[in-house]
């Protein structure tokens, strides 16, 4: 028998303009806020106030039996705060249970790891402050923007002092090996790592309402039926939290089957951990993972963010201005910074399409990855030339 | 599968879209085993193309003397078609009073061809060849297909159209037993401006002929090139490009603008762009041909198609095909077929020349979309719209015997 490990992740990024050349020296506006808010409201009408409601009463209802983790980003909080206060206030019923655990991350949902190792600890440390002020929590599990991982990464993050952290059960790196297990880093002495179980959590993530799938519909009964003959410690479900009345709508029944799912795995002696209880568990192994791995797409590396020139060139603009960044001392203009490091707009510059298309699109405010190309560069000419205003082009040349 | 179609032109002797379109679907239904006929209203000398069977429709082609320019092209208005007239009198003598006549006795001339050639259905390509087919229709009794490479509203930009051809238009539309416009924005326009039942109309995405574009380098050059190509006349949005190309100037006076082709509105465009004081960053080329067409594209940093109207657009396919940029007009039917490329409305200016600075300025972006756009454009062929049309044949000749 094993017990399920839920984890939601809950992000928004903060959207740009279609900031135009012509913007370049006359505005520093660069996000839509209209925007913004209106998905703000939009999402927290259908996902963050209906199922929050509905965890807390389940957590309630089974006394603590039921548990899950939340990763919140601080680009999401900041929204609430701004859009949707009343889920923070849910989040914080939550935290009081003291049932359900919240995870630590870079607090702008960056890719700051792979560029700027001072970048990604000061991002982790913003966040930290964040969840002790707003549901007076200290993350003791760490998980990285897109699930992205690799040896290093757990170096670094046990050196923080964190007890565990989460990767994708990629089968590349799996092989024979089952994701229902605990694993150690290789490299780690203390550090406990969590594989998600794709298959089980991308049924209700990806599959639940699909018609075409021979196992529509899927019912709490069904899904537990398959989670109680598994064998290892820690089946790992994790998904964004926008599965719930956002990605599957309200009318597919998803919030349904959340509710009846807890009852569903205890009839069948399945019980709820934590990822900080996982973590207590002996690891099965040793897993040695060099080259990055991420829970996007089929191919579960970084190509959705760092697969093309656009992103590459974009990316390496973005970080060649931090230094003067900080240098400059200018705190506004370094949360703006933050706000573009979010690996949202290196997603929607994406151009391997045609493949993974339809999630991509789905996701994507601008017309092209092209677009979002150009808006993205533009802003970056913008603010380098707040930096150098006697030297406005000096990257741009033709 | 028998086919008796009737088009205007032809490619290689072609003035524009509809001669290489005509020619691109064929060939591909020929490969997949039809058997077209394909009646022009006179045959070049010394044309032929493998597998097709193209006749003429005027019998006394033999007869006919050679003219440097001929009348009857894709385009050619009823008031082109007088000029022309006055300054070739002798060849005027040959061909109708006007273009109606003209197109009227191509019409006539299909009775007898319908009579004489076996086939299973009649495929008509715009409103010159619509009375032709309904002709056909009327004397061998088959399914007549009418295919819409552009409509009136398209050509005149919605600005006084020509009720004449309007009115057949809409006769060869009614009496199609299928309508088959180029894309789904001519349909809307099919069924909005002409009243035809959205059912019996089917749009088929026009593709390009596959030849992998001669490589040559990017010429070695400093400035940055916009490139327009294409007719310069309304439809295509000519003095967008110009207002566009006065922004750009603006924030970038390096860059370099080539306008090439020609048309009704070349005068004014001339003189519009001296105007707006884009003398000297404003080059004019006039109509461009064969080699050339791939030499401007390949000199080209972007390429833009500004069109107000346009059914398909083959150019911006064109334009990928030689791994240059494009910026297409969202009004237009290739921007449903085509995702790595930059869309605009033709008539924000703002936003355009954003766009073609975007380009200009980031070198990755080129370098994507050049790669991405090739690579995309290569998997447009006609194999599948020339397959679309057949099994609509099939599916019409089985209604037919029921």
């Amino acid at each position: 028998m094993t017990n399920v490990c839920m984890y939601f992740q809950v992000h928004q990024p903060f959207r740009l303009k279609q900031y135009r050349v012509f913007d370049i020296g006359n505005s520093h506006d660069y996000f839509d806020d209209d925007k913004n808010h209106a998905v703000m409201e939009k999402v927290a009408r259908k996902c963050y106030l209906p199922a929050t409601r509905l965890i807390l009463d389940l957590v309630k209802k089974h006394k603590g039996k039921f548990k899950v983790a939340y990763s919140i980003t601080g680009t999401a909080l900041e929204q609430f705060q701004l859009y949707a206060p009343d889920v923070i206030l849910l989040f914080k019923q939550l935290a009081d249970t003291g049932h359900v655990e919240f995870l630590s991350e870079t607090s702008h949902h960056s890719l700051s790891f792979l560029h700027d190792k001072a970048e990604f600890k000061e991002q982790i440390a913003q966040h930290k402050r964040l969840m002790k002020r707003l549901l007076g929590v200290t993350p003791t599990v760490f998980r990285n923007t897109e699930l992205v991982y690799n040896n290093e990464l757990a170096k670094l993050v046990e050196e923080l002092g964190y007890k565990a952290i989460l990767a994708e059960g990629a089968d590349h790196i799996l092989g024979w090996q089952s994701p229902n297990y605990i694993y150690q880093p290789k490299g780690c002495s203390k550090l406990k790592l969590l594989l998600k179980n794709y298959k089980l959590s991308d049924d209700i993530a990806f599959r639940f309402s699909n018609k075409g799938w021979e196992s529509y519909p899927l019912t709490a009964a069904k899904f537990a039926d398959w989670v109680a003959p598994v064998l290892g410690d820690s089946v790992n479900l994790f998904m964004d939290y926008e599965t719930f009345g956002e990605h599957q709508w309200e009318d597919t029944g998803i919030f349904e089957f959340l509710k009846h799912l807890p009852e569903e795995l205890f009839k069948r002696k399945i019980g709820f951990q934590l990822p900080s209880e996982a973590a207590k568990l002996q690891p099965k192994g040793v897993l040695d993972i060099h080259n990055p791995i991420s829970w996007a797409d089929i191919e579960r590396d970084l190509s959705a963010w760092l697969g093309n020139k656009m992103q590459h060139a974009a990316a390496h603009q973005l970080y060649a201005l931090l230094p003067s960044i900080k240098e400059s001392g200018n705190k506004q203009l370094l949360e703006t910074w933050r706000k573009l490091s979010t690996s949202d707009h290196f997603y929607y510059m994406c151009t391997k399409w045609f493949a993974d298309g339809d999630v991509h699109k789905y996701f994507n405010p601008y017309d092209s990855p092209y677009d979002c190309f150009i808006a993205f560069m533009n802003i970056l000419n913008d603010i380098e030339g707040q930096l150098r205003p006697s030297d406005e082009k000096r990257w741009i040349t033709i | 599968m028998k086919v008796l179609m009737f088009g205007w032109e032809f490619a290689p002797v072609y003035s524009g879209g509809l001669g290489v379109a005509c020619a691109g679907l064929v060939k591909a239904m020929v490969a997949q085993g039809a058997d077209v006929t394909f009646v022009l209203p006179r045959v070049p000398d010394g044309i032929t193309v493998p597998g097709v069977k193209l006749i003429s429709a005027d019998r006394r082609q033999n007869k006919l003397l050679k003219f440097k320019t001929e009348p009857l092209t894709a385009y050619a208005s009823s008031e082109s078609y007088e000029l022309w007239k006055k300054r070739n009198p002798q060849a005027a003598a040959l061909y109708g009073n006007t273009l109606f006549a003209e197109v009227q006795r191509y019409a006539e001339a299909a009775k007898e061809l319908a009579a004489k050639i076996p086939h299973d259905v009649i495929h008509s390509h715009d409103w010159m060849t619509y009375q032709a087919g309904i002709n056909a229709k009327a004397v061998s009794g088959k399914p007549l297909v009418v295919h819409v490479h552009a409509t009136e509203f398209d050509r005149t930009g919605g600005n006084s159209i020509n009720q004449h051809v309007y009115g057949i238009e809409k006769l060869g539309f009614e009496n199609a037993d299928a309508v088959v416009p180029v894309s789904n924005f001519t349909k809307e326009k099919v069924v909005a401006n002409y009243g035809i039942d959205p059912e019996k109309i089917m749009a088929v995405h026009n593709a390009v002929e596959f030849t992998e574009p001669v490589e040559q380098p990017k010429l070695g050059k400093t400035d940055k090139v916009v490139l327009f190509l294409g007719r310069i006349t309304l439809q295509k949005g000519p003095d967008w490009f110009l207002y566009a190309a006065k922004k750009v100037l603006e924030k970038e006076p390096r860059a370099k603008f080539i306008m090439a082709g020609s048309g009704d509105m070349e005068p004014k465009i001339i003189e519009k762009a001296a105007e707006l004081g884009l003398a000297g960053k404003m080059l004019f080329t006039g109509f461009l041909t064969g080699k050339d067409i791939d030499r401007a594209y390949k000199m080209a940093d972007v390429y833009v198609m500004p069109s107000v109207s346009e059914p398909f657009g083959i150019t911006p396919l064109e334009a990928m095909r030689n791994g240059t940029p494009v910026i297409i007009s969202k009004q237009s039917g290739v921007s449903e077929v085509v995702k790595h490329c930059l869309k605009v409305d033709f008539w924000d200016v703002h936003a355009m020349a954003n766009k073609i600075l975007g380009v200009l300025y980031y070198k990755e972006l080129q370098d994507e979309l050049g790669l991405q756009g090739r690579n995309e454009v290569a998997n447009i062929t006609w194999d599948k719209p020339a397959h679309e049309v057949l099994n609509l044949y099939g599916t019409l000749m089985k209604k037919r015997r029921r």
